[in-house]
């Protein structure tokens, strides 16, 4: 009895924290090479998710055949893509500007968070036009007139005329077409969607006496195979070389002919991407909506403070350790075990003790609890970066 | 260089009408509005008044002493419950508050006891606040945890405390959260308009307090420490203070100010729940002060002001608008603004869009240059001479 | 002969198996002005953490005054009357430096004194005269983010003078600086030497063998040798590590 429970624990504790890790593991490339603290990241966790309803859907018609069993890696691509193209766009426009200030790179992508978070509510025909349409205005008109000679002088005038006439323009244009009643009406809306999970993952294997769902150990197959590829893409190729050497020095990277931009763009696409599969993988756990990014973000960030920032193995250490600790303490096994065991009477202090904390939410104060203990011992989590330059 | 800018002789004087500025404005808040406005819009103002009074703490650590706390949604909730906790039970003897009937209980739970009394109440209004800040600040703090991390963390303990409350519906009536509204208080009801307008006027008196104490706390020799320790930890260590104890201090007072704050936004919004610990109100909080101009006590009061009148505004008429509008002033605060309103009129900030916008920039001269004797004989001598050939004005 | 002012014994710092310092042993008196000189990675900075508590030592003992400094916080060593200039001058870029001086200058530097006391008069008159000394008197109200490279690095050393420690540590401090003001601040540190211990980790030659009477250098992480300046240039070991062929030593 008390096997089959400690087996249990493992297996979900391992389960909980392959979907921590995935969920953190963008978020640790992003912060432990460039420093960049990515709030946006659940969010971008969210685009995957909606990226892979959007394949589902597109899947549909094939609803009969087993080739529909397949779109979950259609999806994985997708939301690969969708959420690294985002990411480049948001490295691009918003925080290559802001590097070296962590405390302001965390307002601004809390601020892209919301905004992302509201588009999805809130986006339907009408609202894409306009921004399409407020795209060409904007950056199109700027291509335009960056061919002038005077582009220089001529810039801050031409942003001060640009952007809020196209933005008029755009948010006219969806006015005007929002009296369609098939352009006004959002796609997603507020409400949770779900994502039907493909027959091959919805059923479970059976070890043990034991059922281990087949969606989950498809999460953490997932996990590894993203770690696998993160560490080959990181240590072997040539790419991960560049990125590895601007995150140890950049000005002599720069110096070496090292494309210090692309790099940090690279980077910060990769990490965003990983957010996206790690949406994708989160769809086959239960309906999401456009706030599942905040359920994430909190837990995957002590992972990464938990793990410290030097090695990747860290992150892994961490997310297992807390992924098992809270599925432990929050299921209600140690007072079971503790019935079983008949320790009721003789430790009843240590019984209700962990009966106050046997559910989800209090076994989250209960871990962080812990954290904190831990980061007395260890305040630079369990890999932190070594040497004198570490702290300045 | 020899005619320095007289910075300081005018110490008094600048005292005397700083006084008599925020004396001036607190007069048009508690006299002047209330004979324009309601009491039900009185209140919203009081409420925007009590987040004023939280910006003040936030600017305090992160304004002046760099530390962005994600966080404060805890202090400001644990005063509000502390406040709601004594309101709930202005109750006859030996009668519990109703909810606690919802789940079987039929004991006040002990914790419970010490709230029956007022003057207890009201210090721990901003004593337990301080008391958890100032913990939480030293075993983060003493490990050197800086920051990034600090702002995670800070953040994490927020969802904990949220969990927690929003979970213990047997203890603290989980996420209903406690009302006031129809609390007895000094034998009147506490959403009257009597007494509504009463916490009105406390609100404006102890934002002026606040005002005060951050204004004593960040103008001496302590300000200037706290400005040290934002612009190099390690330095003040090796010119022998002890950061870690002036930061859980500073947080501790933060937490403290936040706790008042979250106490008047309570009783005059009517009710306390788990929600003031939504992550999205703790950041908003540092979006006011950023709005206005972290390391100016008046920008925080400002941007408090201004975000939160803006608030209104707009999901008022348009819902949907509001998020996009606080997301995009958070970038546009951190890309353009990084000093806030009174920061970048502080630093010529017009001038500054003049020239990017192409224009050139007004000129100004300094009164000191044209009294300076050696400049004005070198213009003389200038002027004499005859133009050199090509050069034209 | 008094006792040393600073005994380092057997110091052994190591990072992951890299040897920053490897047994090193040195001694200052007091009123000793010392030169510790070394290529690149000989330790030098690593050498000053230790003695200012940042580093712990993986092995061996600094002693101050004949006290073991061993877990130590850096802010206590400070009160204890050692007094650290860093390479790069750290002053607080938002303070003036008027109020830069006075966080160093003020005595008493715990937490209530520091939120009740006000600087006295007399405090005020011994900060305008240091501000005179620094060249700084003129700019004494403006932010200190305005200053010259070269007046950062003075307001640095007025800071340190400021705090009045028994023992100064320089990293440095004639780095990007003009002629004009290297010699004024070798000038200056001459005449901090009668009244205290100092030790000075410099790069210039020139600067050297203007202020040095000792010298000690250092080669991955341990002593190479100690002497006066022309010993030490004839020191065959340390004219292959260090100056190179001695025909190109340093101008």
């Amino acid at each position: 009895m008390i096997l089959q429970g400690l087996f249990d624990v493992l297996f979900n504790g391992l389960s909980i924290g392959a979907v921590l890790l995935i969920a953190a593991l963008g978020l640790a490339i992003v912060f432990g090479l460039m420093g960049v603290i990515n709030l946006a990241h659940g969010e971008l966790m969210m685009l995957g998710a909606y990226t892979t309803f959007i394949v589902q859907n597109a899947f549909k018609p094939l609803a009969d055949t087993p080739l529909f069993g397949l779109y979950i890696f259609v999806a994985l691509v997708a939301a690969f893509l969708v959420a690294a193209v985002m990411g480049l766009f948001l490295e691009r426009q918003v925080i290559r500007y802001l590097y070296g200030r962590p405390l302001e790179t965390l307002l601004a992508t809390w601020g892209v968070s919301l905004i992302l978070r509201q588009f999805v509510r809130s986006v339907g025909g009408s609202m894409a036009i306009g921004l399409v349409l407020f795209s060409l205005l904007f950056w199109g008109g700027q291509a335009l007139l960056r061919r002038r000679p005077d582009w220089n002088q001529l810039q801050g005038r031409a942003l001060a005329v640009l952007l809020p006439l196209s933005g008029a323009i755009a948010l006219v244009a969806s006015f005007l077409l929002n009296g369609q009643p098939a352009l006004a009406k959002p796609w997603f809306s507020a409400r949770n969607i779900d994502v039907t999970a493909p027959g091959w993952l919805r059923g479970g294997l059976n070890f043990a006496g034991l059922q281990f769902p087949t969606a989950r150990l498809f999460i953490i197959a997932l996990t590894l195979v993203c770690l696998a590829g993160v560490y080959w893409f990181l240590q072997r190729s040539a790419w991960g070389l560049r990125i590895r050497a601007v995150t140890q020095n950049r000005e002599m990277s720069a110096c070496l002919g090292i494309p210090t931009d692309t790099v940090d763009a690279l980077t910060f696409a990769l990490g965003s991407g990983l957010a996206g599969v790690a949406g994708c993988a989160v769809t086959l756990l239960g309906s999401v909506g456009p706030n599942l990014g905040a359920n994430y973000i909190v837990d995957a960030f002590m992972v990464v403070v938990v793990g410290g920032v030097g090695k990747l193995v860290g992150s892994v250490v961490a997310a297992i350790a807390i992924g098992t600790l809270t599925y432990l303490l929050g299921s209600g096994n140690v007072p079971l075990w503790m019935t079983q065991l008949n320790l009721t009477e003789s430790l009843k202090p240590l019984f209700d003790f962990f009966s106050f904390f046997a559910t989800t939410s209090m076994a989250k104060v209960m871990v962080f609890a812990l954290i904190i203990v831990f980061l007395q011992i260890k305040p630079a989590g369990l890999f932190p970066q070594k040497g004198r330059g570490a702290e300045i | 260089m020899t005619a320095t800018a007289p910075t300081r002789p005018n110490q008094s004087k600048a005292w005397i009408k700083e006084v008599a500025l925020v004396g001036g404005f607190a007069l048009v808040f508690a006299v002047l509005i209330p004979l324009l406005i309601p009491v039900s819009r009185l209140q919203i103002l009081g409420r925007f008044l009590s987040l004023a009074i939280v910006a003040l703490g936030i600017d305090l650590v992160w304004g002046y002493t760099g530390l962005l706390s994600l966080g404060h949604g805890i202090f400001f909730a644990l005063g509000g419950y502390a406040l709601a906790m004594n309101l709930s039970l202005q109750l006859p003897k030996d009668v519990i508050p109703e909810f606690f009937g919802l789940y079987g209980v039929e004991d006040l739970p002990a914790f419970w006891e010490p709230f029956k009394s007022m003057p207890f109440t009201l210090l721990a209004v901003f004593v337990i606040p301080a008391a958890i800040a100032g913990l939480l600040g030293y075993v983060v703090f003493r490990n050197r945890i800086r920051g990034v991390y600090f702002s995670i963390l800070t953040q994490a303990a927020l969802v904990v405390f949220f969990n927690f409350f929003n979970g213990q519906q047997k203890l603290i009536n989980g996420t209903n959260g406690l009302k006031t509204a129809s609390a007895q208080l000094f034998g009147a009801n506490v959403g009257s308009e009597g007494v509504q307008f009463k916490l009105y006027i406390l609100t404006i008196v102890l934002l002026m307090g606040a005002y005060g104490l951050c204004r004593w706390l960040t103008s001496g020799r302590f300000g200037r420490l706290l400005i040290a320790i934002r612009d190099d930890e390690p330095r003040v260590r090796f010119s022998g203070y002890d950061p870690t104890a002036f930061k859980v201090l500073v947080f501790g007072m933060s937490g403290a100010i936040a706790g008042v704050a979250g106490a008047l936004y309570t009783v005059q919004s009517g009710i306390v729940s788990p929600q003031y610990m939504d992550i999205a109100f703790s950041i908003e909080m540092v979006i006011w002060v950023a709005v206005g101009g972290r390391g100016t006590l008046v920008g925080a009061v400002l941007g408090a002001l201004l975000v939160n009148w803006a608030r209104v505004l707009l999901s008022e008429r348009f819902p949907e608008v509001w998020l996009f509008f606080q997301g995009a002033l958070f970038l546009i605060v951190v890309t353009v603004l990084p000093d806030g309103i009174i920061g970048w009129f502080r630093d010529g900030g017009i001038n500054k869009a003049r020239a990017f916008l192409g224009f050139p920039p007004k000129s100004r001269t300094f009164p000191a240059v044209d009294l300076d004797e050696n400049i004005q004989r070198e213009r003389e001598m200038v002027d004499a001479a005859p133009p050199a050939s090509g050069e034209s004005r | 002969m008094s006792s040393p002012i600073l005994d380092i014994q057997n110091v052994t710092v190591s990072f992951d198996g890299f040897k920053a310092i490897n047994n090193l042993n040195l001694s200052l008196d007091p009123g000793e002005l010392r030169v510790i000189i070394g290529p690149n990675g000989a330790g030098k900075t690593t050498f000053l953490d230790v003695i200012t508590g940042k580093v712990q030592p993986s092995e061996g003992q600094v002693l101050f005054k004949g006290r073991n400094l061993r877990n130590t916080a850096e802010h206590k060593i400070s009160r204890l009357g050692i007094g650290r200039k860093f390479q790069t001058p750290r002053v607080y870029f938002n303070l003036t430096p008027r109020e830069n001086l006075e966080l160093s200058y003020n005595r008493s530097k715990n937490l209530l004194s520091t939120l009740f006391q006000k600087p006295s008069a007399q405090d005020r008159e011994e900060l305008m005269r240091l501000l005179t000394i620094i060249g700084l008197a003129g700019k004494a109200n403006v932010p200190a983010s305005i200053l010259s490279h070269g007046e950062k690095q003075w307001l640095e050393i007025g800071m340190l003078v400021a705090q009045s420690p028994d023992l100064l540590l320089v990293d440095e401090p004639v780095a990007g600086m003009t002629d004009e003001e290297t010699e004024r601040t070798g000038q200056l540190l001459i005449s901090l030497a009668e009244t205290h211990s100092i030790i000075v980790i410099e790069h210039d030659m020139e600067f050297v063998r203007q202020i040095a009477r000792q010298v000690t250098v250092l080669h991955q992480g341990s002593v190479l040798c100690e002497g006066t300046m022309d010993q030490v240039q004839n020191d065959p070991r340390v004219i292959e590590v260090y100056l190179g062929e001695p025909q190109e030593e340093p101008a």
